[in-house]
């Protein structure tokens, strides 16, 4: 499952650095040039963060980091010593999806779903963000992550359940 | 993406000392550009230090009625904060109009002011760029330049600062507070991006080992009269191809106070406060105004090819931030 040996000291630049993923903690020693999403999909085998541009243009890679969404692609491990990181396996699994997860489902908020796990944590972290009222903002506030097959109707229609069954009081936002 | 030592800054002296004692060192914040730069290697950095640690995050008021900005406060942090968003309304426009949610998350204020061009020329290391290796040559004059510069350019290069943030931190005529080996200096905005002449590969007037501490913004903000407009190939999630951050204070329909800054037209924030003085301050806000304005502001404009609709753009844009500025708030 967690492969820590496989981020064993592998060099001297190597640097000691503290993460909390997805509840886990984990104490690594990682070179400074990877790359959070790097880190997530070689050493921790959470692959469900992808790697679709690898330079901050396509948000497939978006995780929530202290809670904020971000491009992890474009995040060094290393500064984030002490953070707690939330992936898409974090959110939920197939026995017990999250709110945002389920509305994707439901909704049919995607085609291929390469882009998917990035869309519903930026999704999550735009809720609890709480600058989004209507659709033009669900739009331009989901506007850092694209979707080839074009899905973004049914994400939007996801989205808005989630946000209204929030504002409703039925359940959390996420 | 190349090797290179890490270090976390502990304080602001000891970053500036390792970073002036050796050579090819890199502040990081964000990182959100420059991770992206390395990745492409434009630069190769053999250090990076991460000021991140350092107490830089805080938006305080100060004595004389403006705003000190932390160097580290995130571009969301900065946008949609209600002193920001009251009193510089056109900064929270201008920021909420760059980039994409994810990157304002992790961008700071003093990285944006560092962001490098987005030439496609400079972020290709397979080819020539005056930037990136001086002394190459610059395809991009006769090449893909659509997004590039109409105003300061120089035979080295043409390239246009690509910031949202900087176009309105320049009408708003900020200071941007340094300190490094030499100590502590203040620099206005206007003047802390430097046009390409004959050494495009400084963007800044930064020398080796200088950290940005602070932005600082004067009291006044245009609140009742600022605009922020845009033009981009996308409704979002793009540069700008112009763009106008336009602040007036208007009194019997007089202009009292002006601050104007165009974006995607040069290497720098294109602003003129001597003609804003002579154009703008005690002339009536209205058209005949605005024309005159845009037309000194644009004198000497020259396009390249791709980018000679800028020359018909900038300075219907102008006007238009103008007249949207004059009007905010008024039911037509």
């Amino acid at each position: 499952m967690i492969n820590e040996a496989a981020v064993e000291r592998h060099s001297a630049l190597a640097v000691e650095t503290r993460l909390t993923v997805n509840g886990h903690a984990h104490t690594l020693y990682i070179e400074p040039w990877t790359s959070l999403l790097d880190l997530l999909r070689e050493n921790l085998r959470l692959t469900g963060s992808k790697k679709g541009c690898d330079h901050g243009q396509c948000g497939a890679c978006t995780v929530l980091l202290d809670g904020v969404r971000v491009n992890s692609c474009l995040c060094l491990a290393v500064m984030h010593d002490g953070a707690e990181v939330t992936t898409i396996e974090g959110l939920g699994g197939e026995t017990h999806l999250s709110p945002m997860q389920q509305a994707f489902v439901d909704h049919d908020g995607y085609q291929c779903g390469y882009c998917t796990p990035g869309q519903i944590c930026s999704a999550v972290g735009m809720l609890r963000e709480g600058h989004v009222k209507t659709e033009a903002d669900i739009r331009e506030q989901l506007s850092g992550n694209l979707c080839r097959c074009g899905a973004y109707p049914n994400i939007v229609a996801a989205v808005k359940h989630v946000m209204t069954a929030a504002a409703a009081g039925e359940g959390g936002a996420q | 993406m190349n090797n290179f030592q890490y270090v976390r800054a502990a304080d602001l002296s000891g970053a500036a000392q390792f970073a002036s004692s050796r050579d090819g060192v890199s502040f990081i914040a964000g990182g959100t550009n420059l991770v992206d730069l390395m990745k492409y290697s434009v630069v190769h950095p053999t250090a990076l230090v991460d000021l991140n640690r350092l107490s830089l995050h805080e938006i305080t008021d100060r004595p004389e009625g403006g705003v000190r900005i932390g160097a580290l406060v995130t571009n969301s942090n900065l946008a949609y904060h209600p002193v920001i968003s009251a009193r510089y309304p056109m900064l929270s426009r201008a920021i909420l109009a760059g980039a994409s949610p994810q990157l304002r998350n992790k961008a700071t204020t003093g990285g944006n002011l560092l962001q490098r061009t987005r030439c496609v020329y400079f972020y290709d290391p397979a080819v020539p760029c005056n930037k990136r290796e001086p002394g190459t040559g610059c395809p991009a004059k006769e090449g893909a330049n659509r997004i590039l510069a109409i105003l300061g350019t120089s035979v080295q290069c043409i390239a246009t600062h690509p910031s949202d943030m900087c176009v309105a931190m320049a009408a708003l005529s900020a200071i941007v507070q340094v300190t490094g080996p030499s100590g502590d200096r203040s620099v206005p905005l206007a003047d802390f991006h430097r046009l390409p002449g004959e050494h495009p590969e400084i963007d800044t007037v930064l020398s080796k080992g200088e950290i940005i501490t602070a932005v600082d913004l004067p009291a006044t903000g245009f609140a009742g009269n600022s605009a922020y407009v845009k033009v981009r190939d996308r409704q979002s999630y793009a540069f700008a191809l112009i763009s106008v951050a336009a602040g007036l204070e208007i009194v019997d329909g007089f202009i009292t106070h002006a601050g104007v800054a165009l974006g995607g037209v040069a290497h720098k924030p294109w602003r003129s406060a001597e003609l804003e003085q002579r154009l703008l301050v005690g002339k009536p806000a209205n058209r005949n105004t605005w024309h005159d304005f845009q037309t000194a502001l644009l004198d000497g404009a020259q396009g390249f090819g791709e980018n000679d609709f800028k020359l018909k753009l900038a300075p219907v844009t102008l006007v238009r931030a103008l007249e949207q500025a004059a009007h905010e708030g008024e039911t037509i």
